[in-house]
């Protein structure tokens, strides 16, 4: 159309290249703005793909936060658990379909065992105790699969499960592995806000959380209902290991650490102890990330994710959703 | 008990021979070597790691450094000369590597083939200036082996057959505008990574000499795993060629998210990128990528070919990019030895090492890894390897 316009100025009078010229100008001008919208466009769909992980992965921290009050930071290494299991098992030959819901079942297997053995026999203890524990079987199950698989990471086999491929939708490129992950987060996220809030099971969740002596002399099993919160909790994380490996195709003993730690952060954003607030902490996280590469400061990106969380604990503790911290007397 | 009475008096005979050697070597240096290089000899040093965490390198580096100097002495030595050559293993320590070299000196050789990793090669260096000891390194890529980082002066004693790192940005570059037509350029490095860094700004700097467009930088820090951001801002430029001088694990990520983001440019890498075929998942999202590398077993040249079939005989496996450049640095060196040989210079002298020295500087020759002439830093200006991947294979695509 640019060059239609342009042939004309070029062969007509000069009254007609007067009146043309600031339609090309205009052209131009809405050429230029439509490349910035789609640029915008794009940024915000991986930082939404970004921020959906991030989110699946807080939510597993709230929850068990929620519940017992602690700060399970080994939560990210059970992704790096769910990733070398799904590796593993196609590579062996598995359907990819199959190896996917074995990895996520042995992320809830091994959450649960890790709250039996580590979690269950210190509930009474200090809060600090707790702590220490989860922070040593995250250091365990690091150097555990340092020594079983070596530190090198490994390939992951990604195009068994989401071939890597992008569609373009109205001039936007956007990957499939984009939508995949985004889709899926959402399904997650909604099936657990229906079970939390329209379940038997969630009733007894919301219960021990808000008063666990009270829960229990209400007949609620307060153990049954941790290991199900444990269970739940790795389940989002078993999900958020298959597409977090399908969008960065590799596996290594410490993928999970780092990972872990920003959906803690984005977990206190949108308040310890909420779901929603998980949710929406996600996905700012991941965006706020996207957000600073996209404007060129991409050194900065850990800084910024980690001021956040320095910002919000000094000036709204509780979070953007969490609840009003009130002494216990 | 007899092997430590012999042992004990073997020990009592070493520690005499050091202190004599001590007394006298400041007074005549010379002439103890003299001694030593007996008159149809010449005594060649190598240092390698041949233990320790370095010892896959040394172990390749020697052996390559071995076969020269034995398929030389099978086919005359220099003038008639044996290359007697000493290696010592410096287990990839600079402390241990110092100590090795002043054996090497107290055995008196008259030029050193090594080390093989940049610090023991920097101490040995700085070691070796006093002495002028001609010392070639087929390995050290660090800029500051053969040029001293505080005055900035040349460590004229001092060569690699190697090239330094920031000179695979400068070929990628040229490669880019002269070879593929590209007439814009987009790059993205790594900010935690001396070499991703290095590479990079040789690029840009020859990219802006040539003419070739760099429309975007972009970088990422040593532990992010996600590029997308980066991608995607790179992608709205559309450039002709993308440069990204990292490791093969970090390609192996960067390249399915740029597929994502529609990104349709020609990937451009260094030597890191050699192992990505392996690291990749799927290798046709780097399918028509190039790299420069130092050496390739699939160049078809005559001299390759040999150096590969020879190796393989001697070793019983395949020879690496390490075993290649140390073969060329021990070739070098025994040609600059055959100038101070034909002046009638005596080995060990500190007018045949200033001979040998000026022989290395004046090198103009054919080697395995290409044509070799040196620049005002001691540093190699030979032709890079361009490797092609063409159907999931590293393919050799030409010398450049």
């Amino acid at each position: 159309m640019g060059a239609a316009i342009r042939e004309k100025g070029d062969s007509g009078t000069h009254r007609v290249s007067i009146c043309v010229s600031p339609c090309i100008h205009l052209y131009y001008k809405y050429r230029k703005g439509r490349i910035y919208l789609m640029l915008i466009v794009s940024q915000l769909i991986n930082g939404l793909q970004l921020g959906s992980i991030y989110a699946l992965v807080a939510l597993g921290y709230s929850m068990v936060y929620g519940i017992i009050m602690l700060l399970n930071f080994a939560h990210g290494d059970i992704i790096m658990v769910g990733g070398y299991v799904a590796m593993l098992t196609i590579a062996a030959g598995v359907n990819p379909i199959f190896a996917v819901v074995l990895a996520i079942a042995a992320c809830m297997i091994l959450a649960v065992v890790i709250e039996k053995v580590a979690y269950t026999p210190l509930r009474s203890s200090p809060r600090i105790s707790l702590l220490i524990t989860a922070i040593g079987v995250s250091f365990l199950l690091e150097n555990l699969a340092q020594n079983i698989f070596g530190a090198n990471a490994q390939p992951f086999p990604n195009n068994k499960i989401i071939k890597t491929s992008s569609l373009n939708i109205g001039g936007v490129q956007i990957g499939v592995t984009a939508i995949v992950t985004i889709v899926v987060s959402v399904i997650s996220m909604v099936l657990l806000t229906f079970l939390v809030q329209k379940t038997k099971r969630g009733k007894a969740m919301r219960a021990v959380s808000e008063d666990m002596g009270a829960a229990q002399l209400m007949g609620i099993n307060v153990n049954n209902t941790i290991t199900f919160t444990f269970a739940v909790g790795s389940l989002l994380a078993g999900i958020g290991s298959i597409l977090y490996c399908c969008t960065y195709p590799q596996v290594s003993p410490t993928m999970g650490s780092m990972l872990g730690l920003k959906a803690f952060v984005a977990a206190v954003l949108g308040g310890i102890g909420s779901i929603p607030g998980a949710m929406i902490g996600g996905f700012a996280i991941g965006l706020a990330e996207v957000l600073v590469r996209a404007v060129g400061l991409s050194d900065w990106t850990d800084g910024v994710v980690f001021a956040i969380l320095i910002v919000v604990l000094l000036l709204r503790p509780t979070g953007l959703l969490g609840r009003p911290m009130t002494e216990k007397v | 008990m007899k092997k430590s009475h012999i042992l004990s008096l073997a020990l009592s005979i070493v520690t005499c021979a050091g202190l004599l050697a001590g007394c006298t070597s400041n007074t005549s240096s010379a002439s103890s070597s003299q001694e030593a290089s007996s008159a149809d000899t010449i005594k060649v040093g190598i240092l390698a790691p041949l233990t320790g965490d370095a010892a896959q390198y040394g172990i390749a580096a020697s052996n390559a450094a071995k076969l020269y100097f034995d398929q030389l002495n099978e086919a005359g030595g220099i003038n008639g000369k044996t290359v007697e050559y000493i290696l010592l293993d410096e287990k990839g320590q600079a402390a241990d590597a110092v100590t090795a070299y002043n054996n090497l000196v107290e055995q008196g050789v008259t030029a050193i083939v090594g080390d093989v990793t940049t610090a023991p090669t920097v101490a040995v260096a700085v070691e070796s200036a006093s002495a002028n000891m001609p010392m070639i390194t087929g390995t050290a890529t660090a800029s500051t082996v053969t040029v001293d980082p505080d005055t900035g002066a040349v460590r004229s004693n001092v060569f690699r057959s190697c090239f330094i790192d920031p000179f695979q940005g400068e070929k990628m570059a040229a490669f880019a505008f002269e070879k593929l037509g590209a007439q814009t350029a987009a790059v993205l490095f790594n900010t935690g990574l001396d070499y991703s860094v290095g590479l990079k700004d040789a690029f840009v700097a020859k990219a802006e000499e040539l003419g070739l467009e760099i429309v975007a930088v972009e970088s990422y820090s040593n532990s992010d795993v996600d590029f997308k951001g980066q991608l995607t801002n790179i992608s709205t430029k559309t450039p002709d060629v993308l440069f990204c001088p990292d490791y093969y694990q970090k390609v192996a990520l960067i390249a399915p998210q740029a597929s994502e983001v529609g990104l349709t440019a020609t990937f451009l890498g260094g030597d890191g990128w050699d192992g990505s075929i392996e690291a990749i998942t799927d290798a046709a999202l780097i399918e028509g990528a190039y790299y420069c590398s130092g050496f390739s077993a699939d160049d078809t040249s005559e001299a390759v070919q040999t150096f590969l079939s020879d190796y393989n005989t001697a070793y019983g496996e395949a020879p690496n990019m390490f075993s290649a450049t140390t073969y060329d640095a021990a070739a070098i060196l025994c040609d600059a030895l055959k100038v101070a040989e034909d002046a009638g210079l005596t080995a060990g002298t500190d007018e045949y090492k200033a001979a040998v020295i000026e022989a290395i500087g004046n090198t103009d020759g054919e080697y395995v890894t290409g044509h070799f002439t040196y620049d005002d830093n001691n540093n190699p200006v030979k032709d890079a390897i361009i490797i092609q991947i063409v159907d999931g294979k590293y393919t050799f695509n030409c010398k450049f």
